[in-house]
């Protein structure tokens, strides 16, 4: 008997933990070249998202219809997956991977080759292209991002006037005193961690590069202390500890609810969360269901400013690429220029357009109105800052470390925020070390 | 399963019945065929096991020598290097305290277990649909039990609600400090497993022929004294297996921690911990050796069980 329970739980713990071991050489250096003729091109080609929302309802298929119009001959078939980067990850073991697919986070830069076909190379992609250097590996870009982000606070406008507040904080001391106003002068909670539902947690790392406004702020990660004094992350970790620390936050964090906290910002009952432009939508359309106002719905940048301007990254959100093993590439790459180029998916999504020339949406306007700095990271050391978060296990895209940063704050967890910064920061230098620099 | 089903089909067509003259030794063929229909049958059910129990377990020992990132075609054998780094880093095995708050929780649950069993073992009325309603949590999937509880514990949610009818308005937030999270959590586990227990105490007390109760009634005992003296030794084996179960499964909790708090708080268990080293920080190999590792503390910790309270027969009459 005693036999039949171990191996119930041998049984467990390796359904658990493995893959399948496809991990044969891939063919090596593949283009997927734009097709010449639209009307041409043929094939079926099978494109994973992550967007389990917009298959359900339709709207990647009204895509697909308006896109049947330039490519006749070419058939788009969705297959949305609810755990995106696990689920990818597994399949990718084989070579049956959609023929679009979005780049998953756990694929090393340099491995891109072996897993998607070129799009052509970084000097006639980078004219026409925002992001390019994210994929870029040896001259040549392997995916393209439909939409750019840009992190930021959203918040409830009529609630922060109620409290007195009409101007953007320009430093953290500031947006702290004005989120106290809020919780004297309102009935709405300051500011909501959705600590439960952890990924909002690790936007908070997109702070890096908004403090300093420095496009190098990614190389600063790879080859310096990410919580030094005074720079991004510890700035940014510094305001989330603050804000839960000084009773800013939720009474309780572990049981928050991220649907619940969307109409409830559009409410009016919760003041303030840390998320991106690309939430803004998903709020607005919370507000319209919740018979609130759409445009109480605000957008702010981080508060700090440098010679008297905010600074705010925009960013690539998922990047799509095309298989190498596609035996349809040509129709796999008129799917992806014409869903960046024409697809109206960025203005759908009130996003950055992909496209350099492009204007602002507007969501931003209030942005431009206030002069705020719209800059992109350099990604060169992209990959290095990847492999020394895996190695040192903090976990800067992760939400764990800022789980206990919270939990720190509130009292749940024994320390200070000086040395809980600075275990960080030795993790993070031995794993730099390691990894050899 | 695998103690059982192999013997029993094997031995079936060898009785003959009791009474009926010894056959002639059938031909060669027909032998063959004998030996080889067991086998057949076998054929669906160990290719499964195969595949899905014995070939994952092999992949994933190969794993823990190498330095594999769970995607990347390139892996390199790194020797013992895994369980060197494993055994190095103490912090890896601090989670196993966690553990304890569920080995505490399974005390208390076989506990009501063997409780209700008992009294549902009499002739007491409703006792069908007392076996249900005990029996019940355990059908449904750890996943949504996980959400349910969420909203269980929410701020002004089912519990503080229940409270407050009774007057209590704590305001305490259930899974807000490690400890007040891993007593809760626990408790989530002991609402799910009892049933698992009270069945299996259920079948055996079930199992003690009748006539002992009456001639015990005869002689004067008492509940407490039947209990005692026929209940308790006829359940031994059972209670056996299943505190073997509550320690392995209490250093093996993974479903409902991971759900409802996903290890955040003080609650992340060896195995979250596990699969947050294979895939948040793509340490596959490493990952894998920690696997290995938690198997073989598993096998170890059931051995000594089983060495301090050996298995012997139970013999009532």
């Amino acid at each position: 008997m005693s036999r039949r329970t171990v191996l119930a739980i041998a049984a467990g713990a390796a359904l658990v933990l493995t893959a399948c071991t496809g991990t044969g050489a891939a063919s090596k250096g593949a283009d997927a070249k734009a097709p010449d003729d639209p009307a041409k091109v043929s094939g079926t080609i099978k494109v994973l998202t992550q967007r389990t929302d917009l298959v359900q309802d339709g709207t990647m298929k009204k895509y697909a219809a308006a896109f049947n119009r330039t490519y006749p001959k070419v058939k788009v078939e969705f297959e949305a997956l609810t755990n995106y980067e696990a689920d990818v990850k597994i399949r990718m073991n084989t070579e049956n991977y959609g023929d679009v697919l979005m780049i998953p986070g756990v694929v090393k830069k340099s491995d891109y080759p072996r897993f998607f076909a070129s799009l052509g190379t970084r000097a006639e992609r980078a004219e026409k292209y925002r992001f390019t250097d994210f994929t870029t590996v040896d001259g040549k870009v392997y995916g393209q991002s439909p939409i750019g982000v840009a992190p930021g606070f959203v918040y409830n406008k009529k609630v922060w006037r109620e409290a007195g507040v009409t101007k953007w904080p320009t430093t953290p001391a500031e947006f702290l005193s004005d989120l106290k106003a809020i919780k004297s002068r309102t009935d709405a909670v300051p500011y909501y961690t959705n600590f439960a539902a952890q990924w909002p947690l690790t936007s908070w790392t997109f702070v890096n590069g908004s403090v300093g406004c420095d496009t190098g702020a990614t190389t600063k990660l790879a080859e310096g202390d990410p919580w030094a004094k005074g720079s991004d992350l510890r700035v940014g970790d510094t305001l989330l500890y603050d804000i839960v620390h000084q009773g800013l936050a939720e009474k309780d964090p572990t049981t928050t609810n991220w649907e619940l906290s969307k109409p409830r910002l559009a409410k009016g009952k919760i003041a303030t969360q840390w998320l991106g432009t690309w939430a803004v939508v998903q709020f607005r359309d919370a507000a319209k269901k919740a018979g609130a106002n759409p445009d109480d719905i605000g957008f702010m940048p981080f508060p700090a400013q440098v010679d008297g301007k905010f600074c705010a990254v925009v960013g690539p959100d998922y990047n799509q690429a095309v298989n190498v093993h596609s035996k349809h590439k040509e129709a796999a790459r008129a799917w992806i220029d014409w869903f960046t180029d024409k697809s109206g998916y960025d203005r759908d999504n009130l996003a950055i357009s992909p496209l350099k020339s492009a204007p602002l949406p507007d969501v931003l306007k209030p942005y431009e109105e206030q002069g705020v700095k719209l800059i992109e990271l350099d990604d060169t050391e992209g990959a290095r800052v990847k492999a020394i978060d895996d190695q040192s296990e903090v976990g800067i895209n992760k939400p764990d470390y800022r789980q206990d940063l919270v939990d720190l704050a509130r009292g749940a967890r024994k320390g200070s925020l000086d040395s809980f910064l600075a275990g960080l920061s030795g993790k993070w230098t031995e794993a730099r070390k390691t990894l050899g620099s | 399963m695998t103690d059982t089903t192999p013997k029993a089909p094997e031995r079936a067509p060898a009785q003959p019945p009791p009474d009926a003259p010894l056959p002639a030794p059938a031909p060669r063929g027909a032998r063959v065929r004998r030996g080889l229909t067991p086998w057949l049958f076998l054929l669906v059910p160990l290719a499964f096991l195969i595949t899905f129990t014995y070939a994952p377990i092999v992949n994933m020992l190969a794993y823990s020598f190498t330095d594999w990132d769970g995607l990347s075609p390139e892996l390199h054998y790194t020797g013992i290097g895994n369980y060197t780094e494993l055994f190095t880093r103490p912090d890896l095995f601090e989670v196993f305290w966690v553990s304890g708050y569920y080995l505490a929780a399974s005390v208390v649950q076989i506990a009501v277990a063997l409780y209700f069993a008992t009294i549902l073992s009499f002739d007491v009325r409703f006792r069908n649909l007392f076996k249900g309603v005990l029996f019940f949590p355990y059908l449904i999937n750890g996943v949504a039990i996980g959400f349910v509880f969420l909203y269980f514990f929410q701020d002004g949610g089912t519990l503080d609600s229940v409270l407050a009818l009774f007057g209590v308005h704590s305001g305490h937030a259930w899974l807000g400090t490690p400890v007040s999270a891993n007593v809760s959590l626990a408790g989530v586990s002991v609402w799910r497993y009892t049933g698992l227990n009270f069945v299996l105490f259920l079948g055996a007390i079930q199992s003690i022929p009748g006539e002992l109760y009456e001639a015990a009634e005869l002689d004067g005992a008492g509940r407490w004294q039947q209990f005692r003296h026929i209940i308790a030794p006829g359940i031994r084996p059972v209670l056996s297996l299943s505190v073997i179960l509550s320690v392995s499964g209490s250093l093996s909790v993974f479903e409902i921690p991971y759900v409802m708090t996903g290890g955040a708080t003080g609650t992340e268990t060896f195995v979250i911990q596990t699969v947050k080293l294979a895939f948040q920080f793509n340490k596959t190999g490493l990952a894998s050796a920690a696997a290995v590792v938690l198997l073989l503390i598993i096998l170890l910790v059931t051995w000594i069980q089983r060495r301090l309270v050996p298995d012997d027969k139970v013999d009532l009459v």
